[in-house]
């Protein structure tokens, strides 16, 4: 007997499975590397092996002779080929905020292949085209360049040494800008305070590991000179906007693709050389061009994240009230300014006093460039070292005041509310409920029982102590109100856009400007969607990540989509749902006062049999044959939503490791993580976030760190030494959340996609730590390897001597 | 990712394999492939001729040959790990199979070219050192045996002529105990440091071997001679890092591995002796 599946009574809130996943579990996703067309030809890039280098010539002749060669260029070849150079959306001044400031940005010139000078390892110098991708790796290694290596700056704090050598000759200083903001009286607060706890964190850089690497096809049709352009990108729209910029190629000529894309993490959040380079000889070749990324050219050409120094303070009271908090960060923006790379520590400017009250706030971030890969976003951008610096001092605090860490957090909480509250870097926090989270994770993590095992260790002196660690965050999404972005001088808006149309047959398609990467969104907006109109999940289809299907967006990252996009489509439904109502009262005959939604359709209220459908009204609408009068025929919305203010999440993470005092191994032998990302639309995936989220920043916490030498090389250049750590490595997580909903939109939603990324890392290293008292370790820093901890043990040791 | 062009060829047996190689100059054996084919990926090494030696199906095998037991080059790490014969009369060999690298390295990587490949880091060179292993080789004028301790030469460097090939490892059955003690940081790593310790009767004639804390696997003489003289295992274990001289990687400086090296003999003696 064939079943009959009822639609549920709301499908958000509920666990459905996920609609993209037997397309990628059977393999017939289709990535960029799955795509080929008649007549492709394949791009190898010659990189520097330098970090820092003048190119004094590039000789092709030998490349040229090799089987297969189409053509090879250098930097200087292509020079023409540029409308612009590779853009920086975000150029950042010396300002003070929210002061606009009279001084230039200073933005380097970024040419898609180095003309002059190489500026890291990695930079592309040429680019060769043949007729297959072993033929164009072949001659890559051929073409000879002439380089007269320079001095690199490896160290950004060696950067503005006097006499370090100046990366780029069109500016006049290492320094990229100085950016600061000062909120109540921080000086006074601080000379007046009974104590101040100032520490030094180092977030290390960090190499974004999708498990799919980046690669471009352009397809060119040169009758028409238009381009389509697929990419393995997060931001298929802003793609289009800033390529056709910097090729003075029409936008309405350019499409751009983002297939099945496997995961970003904030990687595929820019403009890259091979995008521009793929076009520009598409055009010159009138052939479709194809480059796929290595991935040890991943590691180097592909942005890196985090790479930061703070020096963070607060002022607080004998019992250890926190009374200001005030933070100076040293941003190491690599070789060149990508994408949005001088907005990532912005992004967590804000963020230094977490989730406490405080009533001074003061934040300096100094940039500087080095010989090193470009930074940019990696998941988390600016607020996992927001939060590691507040909690990790927070926890300083406690021990210079001799009280637990949860007791020094629970006497610095904001106080829980639901409507917007003013916090001391000036933000409005839409709602929160801190205690909520940190009281259920206490309770799931078996606190007392931890600290009586602890306890006991140290009585003992096992060789293994146990440690505690503890993070409530805080963070930011929904990025962003477009005139926030303005007076942080961002170059664009941060709305995004749905669009329903409503079929015939009753089936509807949701069309959304955000670009999913691996995040679920077919199966979350679907539930929204269906909800909403009152039909069944299986009827909404999702389209995405094509510029000629979604024309509206701007993409995906920063935990924006669900908070800006998923709005976007809830007021697209109401739009719909409007003109629905007007269609019923008109067929049945009532006002519109007398119809009410129920069960998924419009009633009469007291005639339950009386009812319109969206399903009724989309196929009146398309025979338009009786309509009201001067009702546009169709049943489609189109919806642009800017939001008034960022959504905060909140939780707390609790971790207890274990730490091998005599070799320095660190095991998680708890993870507890309670995270409030509002009310959640599906749950399932909320959990598959927040696992990877943990697993991503316990990898930064304990295994993973780009390391250079001292001439700008880079050591851990495979993934054999840069540990990217696997399910082995980690504990099973044991996870839950509280629900706040959001003051500032009609969902109540918050964002989930960069918590445990955000939260993970102090819990980590508190719990380090905490672990190590006995010993009289208070610092350390990430990533918490072996050697480090053993080192930092014999240092303590000596020091007591 | 892509390695520079090569020619490839099949090996129907031990003697085929011989045969090939004599017919072209700069060529490699390709066995499971776990070791070379990185290498020729990040084109570090670039053979002009690849042999390949993995569908020689009779080179995989453990087979109890008297007082020794007899694994075949090519049987893999996770056949040696599951293997009865090892696992009920030489252990060491079927846990330290069962330590390296991840399932899939294990399904394809095998036990010979790990002793061919002659890489310090790998861990059944040091079990086979401390086992006092024999090697099979084959070569044009016919085959030899010779001792894993004169085996290891040094980095990627071992006795074995260009035309010679490995077919057989010869290990003797322990009844004592034992203990492989492999320091690493995540599962799939290589190790930082590996302690091997073979009991002979009791503890003054253990044999204890070193993985990545020299050019080669290394016997770890002082501790062994520490031992030796009656000295006890906590105290005999200071010497492990005597006489070594281990490289400094992303894994851990040379100095941390000579730090923690007597930590984890001292564990992997307390271990063995408690086995
Ligand atoms: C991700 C990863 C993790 C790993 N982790 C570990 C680890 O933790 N510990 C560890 O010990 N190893 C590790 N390895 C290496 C792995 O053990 C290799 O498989 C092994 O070292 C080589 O065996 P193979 O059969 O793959 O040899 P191949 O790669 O095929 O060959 C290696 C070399 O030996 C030669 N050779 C192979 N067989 C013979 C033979 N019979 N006679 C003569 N020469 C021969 C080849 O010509 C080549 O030069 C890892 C490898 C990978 C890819």
């Amino acid at each position: 007997m064939a079943q009959v599946v009822e639609r549920p009574e709301r499908y958000v809130g509920g666990g459905v499975p996920r609609k993209e996943d037997p397309e990628l579990i059977t393999g017939q996703a289709k990535y960029i590397d799955d795509i080929n067309v008649q007549g492709m030809l394949w791009m190898a890039f010659v990189r520097s092996p330098f970090a820092h280098a003048r190119i004094n010539g590039v000789d092709a002749a030998r490349a040229n002779d090799m089987p297969g060669v189409v053509a090879v260029y250098s930097g200087a070849d292509l020079a023409d080929d540029w409308a612009g150079g590779l853009p920086c959306a975000w150029p950042i001044a010396g300002r003070s905020f929210p002061e606009p400031t009279t001084e230039d940005p200073r933005m380097p010139n970024h040419w898609p292949v180095a003309k002059d000078k190489a500026c890291f390892a990695g930079d592309p110098v040429a680019v060769v085209v043949a007729d297959s991708r072993a033929h164009a790796k072949d001659a890559a290694e051929l073409v000879d360049v002439d380089y007269e290596p320079l001095d690199a700056v490896v160290d950004p704090e060696r950067a503005l040494d006097e006499g370090a050598p100046q990366i780029h000759e069109d500016l006049d200083s290492n320094e990229a800008y100085v950016w600061s903001m000062n909120n109540g009286d921080v000086d006074k607060v601080f000379s007046e305070a009974a104590l101040v706890v100032k520490e030094r964190y180092r977030h290390p850089r960090l190499i974004p590991n999708a498990m799919e690497p980046r690669g471009v096809l352009v397809v060119p049709a040169p009758a028409q000179e238009e381009y389509v352009l697929y990419s393995a990108t997060q931001v298929p729209h802003i793609l289009r906007t800033t390529l056709a910029m910097s090729l003075g190629i029409p936008e309405s000529k350019l499409r751009v693709i983002a297939p099945d894309v496997g995961g970003g993490f904030g990687s595929k959040l820019n403009v890259y050389s091979e995008e521009a380079v793929g076009l520009a000889l598409a055009r010159k070749l009138n052939a479709p061009v194809k480059w796929i990324e290595e991935r040890s050219e991943n590691y180097l050409a592909t942005i890196h994240g985090r790479g930061v120094i703070q020096d963070m303070e607060v002022a607080a009271t004998e019992e250890g009230k926190i009374l200001g908090v005030r933070v100076k960060l040293l941003a190491d923006m690599g070789a060149y300014l990508q994408l949005v790379t001088p907005g990532i520590p912005i992004l967590g400017a804000f963020l230094y006093h977490g989730v406490y009250d405080v009533q001074a706030y003061s934040f300096t971030c100094q940039s500087v460039f080095t010989n090193l890969t470009p930074t940019d976003a990696y998941r988390g951008a600016g607020r996992p070292e927001a939060t590691y610096a507040i909690e990790r001092i927070v926890d300083a605090l406690a021990r210079r005041v001799g009280r637990d860490p949860v007791e020094i957090r629970r006497m610095n909480f904001i106080a829980p509310f639901d409507q917007p509250r003013e916090v001391a870097s000036g933000l409005q926090f839409d709602s929160g409920n801190y205690g909520a989270s940190l009281d259920k994770a206490l309770d799931m993590v078996g606190y007392d029982l931890l600290r009586k095992d602890q306890a006991e260790r140290r009585q003992r002196g096992d060789a293994k102590q146990l440690g505690i660690g503890l993070s409530t965050y805080i963070e930011m999404c929904g990025l962003a109100p477009s005139q926030v972005l303005a007076a942080l001088k961002y170059g664009a808006g941060g709305w995004d856009a749905a669009t329903i149309r409503c079929l015939p047959t009753g089936k509807v398609t949701v069309v959304t400007g955000t670009s999913p990467h691996g995040q679920g969104h077919v199966t979350s907006w679907s539930q929204i969607a269906a909800d909403a109109l009152g039909v069944p999940i299986e009827d909404v289809e999702v389209l995405h990540g094509d510029t000629a299907i979604s024309p509206l967006g701007m993409d995906t990252y920063g935990s924006r989509s669900l908070s800006v996009g998923g709005i976007a489509l809830h007021f697209a439904a109401e739009k719909i749902r409007d003109k629905v109502k007007k269609i019923a009262a008109h067929e049945l005959e009532v006002s519109e006062e007398d119809l009410e939604w129920t069960d998924g359709k419009f009633q009469v209220r007291g005639a339950p049999d009386k009812a319109k459908t969206v399903a009724d009204a989309a196929f009146s609408a398309w025979t338009a044959h009786s309509l009201p009068e001067g009702m546009e025929p169709g049943l489609e919305a189109t919806f642009v939503f800017d939001p008034p203010n960022f959504t905060f999440p909140s939780g707390a993470h609790i971790c207890a490791v274990e730490v091998d005092t005599e070799t320095g191994l660190v095991d998680i032998v708890k993870y507890v993580a309670v995270d409030d990302c509002g009310n959640q639309i599906n749950p399932v995936i909320v959990a598959g976030q927040v696992h990877g989220g943990i697993a991503q920043g316990i990898a930064e916490a304990l295994y993973e760190e780009a390391v250079f030498d001292e001439n700008g090389t880079l050591t851990t250049s495979h993934m054999g030494y840069y540990r990217v750590p696997s399910a082995a490595e980690l504990p099973s997580f044991d996870i839950d959340s509280t629900v706040t909903p959001s003051s500032t939109n009609p969902m109540g939603v918050k964002g989930i996609g960069e918590a445990g990324t955000i939260a993970a890392p102090p819990a980590v290293v508190n719990a380090v730590i905490d672990a190590l008292q006995p010993l009289g370790v208070n610092h350390i820093d990430m990533p918490v390897t072996p050697e480090r901890v053993f080192s930092t043990i014999a240092e303590a040791k000596g020091g007591r001597q | 990712m892509i390695p520079a062009p090569f020619d490839y060829e099949v090996a129907e047996s031990a003697e085929h394999a011989v045969e090939l190689l004599g017919q072209h100059d700069d060529a490699k054996l390709l066995a499971g492939g776990h070791s070379l084919l990185p290498l020729m990926k990040l084109r570090l090494a670039s053979p002009s001729v690849l042999i390949d030696i993995g569908r020689v199906s009779d080179l995989s095998y453990v087979r109890d040959a008297g007082d020794r037991i007899a694994i075949g080059a090519l049987t893999c790490y996770e056949d040696a790990h599951f293997d009865e014969t090892l696992k009920s009369s030489c252990p060491i060999v079927a846990h330290a199979a069962g330590e390296v690298g991840d399932p899939q390295v294990r399904n394809r990587g095998t036990i010979g070219g790990s002793v061919a490949h002659g890489d310090p880091a790998s861990d059944i060179p040091t079990i086979m050192l401390a086992l006092n292993a024999e090697f099979v080789v084959r070569g044009p004028t016919g085959e030899r045996t010779i001792a894993a301790a004169d085996f290891f030469k040094g980095v990627f460097e071992v006795d074995l002529a260009p035309q010679e090939i490995l077919t057989e490892m010869r290990v003797p059955k322990t009844s004592s105990g034992w203990s492989y003690l492999k320091f690493h940081h995540r599962a799939q790593d290589w190790a930082t440091v590996g302690v091997a310790v073979v009991l002979g009767d009791g503890s003054n004639n253990a044999s204890v071997a070193l993985t990545s804390m020299g050019e080669r696997p290394l016997r770890a003489q002082g501790v062994e001679e520490a031992l030796a003289a009656g000295e006890d295992p906590a105290s005999a274990a200071r010497r492990a890092a005597e006489g070594t001289n281990p490289v400094s990687d992303p894994m851990g400086s040379s100095e941390y591995r000579r730090q923690i090296a007597p930590v984890l003999t001292r564990r992997a003696l307390e271990e063995a002796l408690s086995r």
